[in-house]
């Protein structure tokens, strides 16, 4: 059977050039935590760089960016709760705090 | 937009949604979704008690950046295996897809050896399950992520033997996608816990 997926799925190139700008990715990580000098924005910085990554997988790898956008609302909608879950719980126990 | 989950897979043994999505994929999905809350309940306690044990071993003591970070590229390029693997069975070339599925396979095995010598090692450094709140929350949540691999891993190796059978072809094409949903899950989870826990110590 012809599945229809290989249409809309992208090509191997594409595949390589997301793996090449992950693993550059993760390359300026560990060297955002080994640089003395990126220790002031260390925290944002790496957790852009993750969320970055997150993204990329998930869109590419997993899809979602040309796939049925009812998936896309499946795992956005637990994925929103979980994150706000994680906020709340950081406020609640003070890991962050207001001024 | 195109809508890649609709209509084509009953000669695969599909079922559709009234949407005419595979039934399987969107179960898949929900399920991807329940797992993020899952991971989110085990990284947010790991930061309600970073800093509150009492005695070390402590993170930045113990944690082994060099070596961890080889352990992310290795799971990173086994989710390119994946995609790989799934890209060759939908053009039906199952030579390359059992190459693709093994190596994918053997990159899950290589990260769960490296959790394996991680583990040992901070046992032999004192850090165990019972040591303090680090030691606590640290092998719960990387430990649960490695009982995700290791699922990956025989899932994985399953689809292998199957193609090895000959019981795996393009028309199976949505099973090797929705495994590469849970490998590719498995990966950007450990793209947060290599942050949150390694990096941001």
């Amino acid at each position: 059977m012809a599945d229809t997926h290989s249409h809309s799925h992208p090509t191997a190139a594409v595949y390589l050039r997301v793996a090449a700008i992950l693993f550059i990715l993760t390359v300026i990580e560990v060297g955002v935590f080994y640089v003395q000098a990126f220790h002031v924005v260390l925290v944002p910085a790496l957790l852009t760089l993750s969320a970055i990554k997150f993204a990329i997988v998930v869109m590419f790898y997993m899809h979602l960016k040309m796939d049925n956008r009812f998936f896309t609302l499946i795992f956005g909608g637990p994925l929103i709760l979980a994150t706000g879950m994680l906020l709340a719980l950081m406020f609640l126990f003070k890991v962050f705090v207001i001024k | 937009m195109s809508h890649a989950g609709a209509a084509p897979h009953a000669a695969e043994g599909g079922h559709h949604t009234s949407m005419g999505l595979d039934s399987r994929k969107m179960a898949f999905w929900a399920f991807i979704g329940s797992e993020c809350l899952l991971f989110a309940t085990l990284i947010s306690t790991y930061l309600i008690y970073k800093g509150k044990s009492l005695e070390g071993p402590y993170p930045h003591e113990i944690l082994n950046i060099p070596f961890t970070s080889f352990s992310t590229f290795d799971l990173l390029m086994s989710s390119l295996w994946m995609v790989l693997a799934l890209a060759a069975v939908q053009r039906n070339d199952m030579k390359w897809a059992k190459v693709w599925l093994m190596g994918t396979a053997i990159g899950g095995l290589i990260f769960l050896g490296g959790q394996v010598w991680e583990f040992s090692h901070f046992v032999e450094h004192g850090l165990t399950l019972q040591k303090n709140m680090f030691g606590t929350t640290f092998f719960v949540l990387t430990g649960t992520h490695g009982a995700h691999v290791a699922v990956g891993v025989l899932w994985l190796l399953t689809l292998w033997v199957r193609a090895m059978q000959g019981k795996l072809t393009s028309k199976n094409a949505m099973t090797v996608e929705i495994t590469g949903l849970y490998w590719h899950f498995v990966d950007v989870i450990w793209i947060i816990i290599f942050t949150v826990v390694y990096l941001i110590q």
